[in-house]
């Protein structure tokens, strides 16, 4: 069975003169310890599909309908208290901004020790040698001085790494991490992935990556998933959907990697900006920006479909196989 | 405190003349003159203001002219019963708004809370006398369970202190004042835990709190609401001001025998030299509890304690 299983999920935002469809129809599946990316620009749902995986959309965010399974329970159909029992313990989060995240005016071992008493039945001196091993774990130097500090007496890189010795007390079966690195120094980012990286390998922790940046994400998750407005466009594992992008919008992603352009040229974009939920376009999503589009693409919504070992929506790829698939036949 | 003595001591003058209460009709103009050059009162300003000034580093703010003692100790007599006054309607205050103002924050769509936001305006618009004629007409005339003037009998603590805080008649006597005075004081701190509150319960930290499974009660009180006071203390500092100026009100009317009261008698007795004094002590101790509320607000906020250990 899966871990976890997202099934035609919908996520709406409840304004005051409309509905706005912020996910549309997204389904994925994680396995125990697997890796998975969730990519797109700004805006493409990605941190609303972490955040609803636990429950936890803002307000006026709800989810509309569709299935978030953790291994047989149903996450959208808990009560508070059920939730509580899934968040921190099974599926943990790491956020964005660590300067954020943690509570300025309580300590840093307050913040460690209630995650664990909360959730388990131990004393404070137990709980707080479990934190300190953990903030050991995460490579922090004296931890037993920092146990005692605030946030504020740390940098952001040890900001982050005390977060994700916060996740690791419960020892979860998923971390979801809403772009960990992005708020860090250039030179942080890559030590900080690595460590998640190897906690997650070690522990047999499955791990969903949200991130911007195909960078990353090739050196960490084992499978991605592509975004945009709010639909899953591409699906498949990272080395193939790196080394062979499907659709249209992933190629435009990948060019845009300042490793695809050569010294002195100018750095390659996609043209246009991604559409905000109250104007989404007609047909499929990507159509205005991409330079592939047809007139069926402005009018209809592409389908899922099966490419290889990758998924993709796009009439593009979906005419291109027919195309293969009927040549196929003439030839036989 | 030195531009609070100069204006205190540049009312002097214009209050109205001291003379004419102290001796009354009778007396001929040649003897108010008299009495006016020994009180040294057709001396130019700034030698007059010098002369306060001199005493009031000695701590003499002069004498009054109605109890014919100094203007100090005669303040510092009424002290008590006000502080008393006070410190109930900042007690009756924090117990009472902070859990309002949280309530309004977590649950902004409960009837409760809309109730609450919908009191606290019209509370904001009532002036203090109102309502305290309101208490004394509902509580003493119609319910009669408490009485609407006085001190009622008082105690004597530690041998400085006549207070009313340790006999139930005391008690009584306190409990209208006092929660007048609160009352007039609530709204403002209702709203404003209120909207501190929604502040914070937005912020990444208390995300964070949630995704890491911890019980509402727990992220409302102790990571939401520790946040929420680092403000709702500045202004508290600030409202002592306020406070005090209601301490006049509501003493008058209940007939609190405090600092107010004896302020208000003042300015009709034209005792000027006690009125100096009354600003004075009210600008001292307005310093004093923003002095107190920055300890406090210390104590609350760690950003605040490093700084002060110059780090």
């Amino acid at each position: 069975m899966n871990l976890l299983s997202v099934s035609n999920l919908h996520v709406n935002f409840h304004m005051k003169e409309q509905e706005l469809a912020a996910l549309i129809d997204v389904s994925f599946t994680l396995n125990r310890g697997e890796r998975i990316a969730i990519v797109g620009e700004s805006g493409a749902g990605k941190s609303i599909l972490g955040f609803s995986i636990v429950n936890l959309i803002g307000k006026p965010g709800y989810i509309k309908s569709g299935s978030i399974k953790l291994e047989s329970k149903e996450i959208t159909k808990m009560n508070l208290r059920q939730l509580q029992e899934v968040r921190g313990k099974r599926i943990a989060m790491i956020f964005q901004d660590p300067m954020m995240t943690l509570n300025p005016v309580l300590t840093i071992g307050d913040q460690l020790v209630e995650t664990i008493r909360s959730h388990t039945k131990i004393s404070y001196k137990d709980a707080r040698n479990i934190a300190i091993e953990k903030l050991h774990h995460v490579q922090i130097a004296s931890p037993e001085k920092r146990f005692n500090q605030y946030p504020h007496e740390l940098s952001g890189g040890m900001r982050q790494r005390v977060i994700i010795a916060s996740v690791l007390l419960l020892n979860p079966d998923i971390i979801i991490a809403d772009e960990p690195t992005t708020a860090l120094d250039v030179t942080i980012q890559a030590e900080i992935l690595q460590l998640l990286l190897t906690i997650c390998r070690d522990n047999g922790v499955a791990l969903v990556l949200i991130s911007h940046d195909l960078g990353v994400v090739s050196k960490v998750a084992e499978r991605t998933l592509v975004m945009y407005a709010g639909h899953v466009v591409e699906e498949g594992p990272t080395l193939e959907i790196i080394n062979d992008p499907q659709h249209p919008y992933t190629q435009g992603l990948l060019n845009a990697l300042p490793q695809m352009t050569l010294p002195g040229q100018r750095l390659n974009q996609i043209q246009g900006s991604m559409p905000s939920l109250a104007e989404r376009p007609t047909g499929c999503a990507f159509h205005p920006r991409c330079p592939y589009a047809t007139q069926k693409c402005r009018q209809e919504q592409p389908k899922f479909i099966y490419s290889g070992v990758s998924s993709v929506a796009c009439f593009l790829v979906e005419d291109m196989l027919n195309e293969f698939a009927n040549n196929d036949k003439e030839i036989s | 405190m030195i531009i609070i003595s100069l204006i205190s001591f540049a009312i002097q003058d214009k209050l109205g003349d001291p003379v004419q209460q102290m001796v009354g009709m009778t007396v001929s103009q040649e003897e108010r003159n008299q009495i006016r050059d020994e009180l040294g009162l057709n001396d130019g300003f700034f030698l007059q203001y010098w002369r306060f000034a001199k005493g009031a580093i000695h701590g003499d703010l002069g004498t009054s002219y109605y109890y014919k003692e100094p203007a100090l100790n005669v303040i510092l007599e009424k002290l008590p019963a006000t502080l008393e006054l006070a410190f109930c309607a900042i007690v009756l205050v924090v117990i009472v708004a902070t859990p309002c103002g949280v309530l309004a924050a977590i649950k902004p769509r409960h009837i409760l809370s809309r109730l609450l936001m919908v009191i606290s305006s019209v509370g904001l618009s009532v002036p203090i006398f109102i309502i305290a004629i309101l208490m004394v007409y509902i509580f003493s005339i119609e319910l009669n369970i408490a009485p609407s003037f006085g001190r009622g009998q008082t105690k004597e603590v530690f041998g400085l202190w006549e207070s009313g805080l340790f006999t139930k008649d005391g008690l009584k006597h306190l409990l209208l004042p006092s929660l007048s005075l609160a009352i007039a004081l609530m709204p403002i701190f209702v709203r404003l835990i209120r909207a501190e509150m929604m502040e914070v319960l937005q912020s990444e930290y208390i995300r964070f709190a949630w995704s890491k499974g911890l019980s509402a009660r727990r992220i409302y009180f102790k990571h939401a609401l520790k946040n929420t006071m680092l403000p709702v203390i500045t202004v508290g500092g600030i409202q002592a001001g306020t406070l005090v100026a209601y301490t006049i009100l509501t003493e008058t009317i209940f007939q609190w025998p405090g600092m107010g009261f004896l302020f208000m008698d003042a300015v009709s007795r034209v005792d000027t030299p006690l009125v100096s004094a009354y600003l004075i002590v009210v600008g001292g101790i307005f310093v004093i509890t923003n002095t107190l509320v920055d300890l406090i607000y210390g104590l609350v906020n760690p950003t605040v304690r490093l700084a002060s250990h110059g780090l």
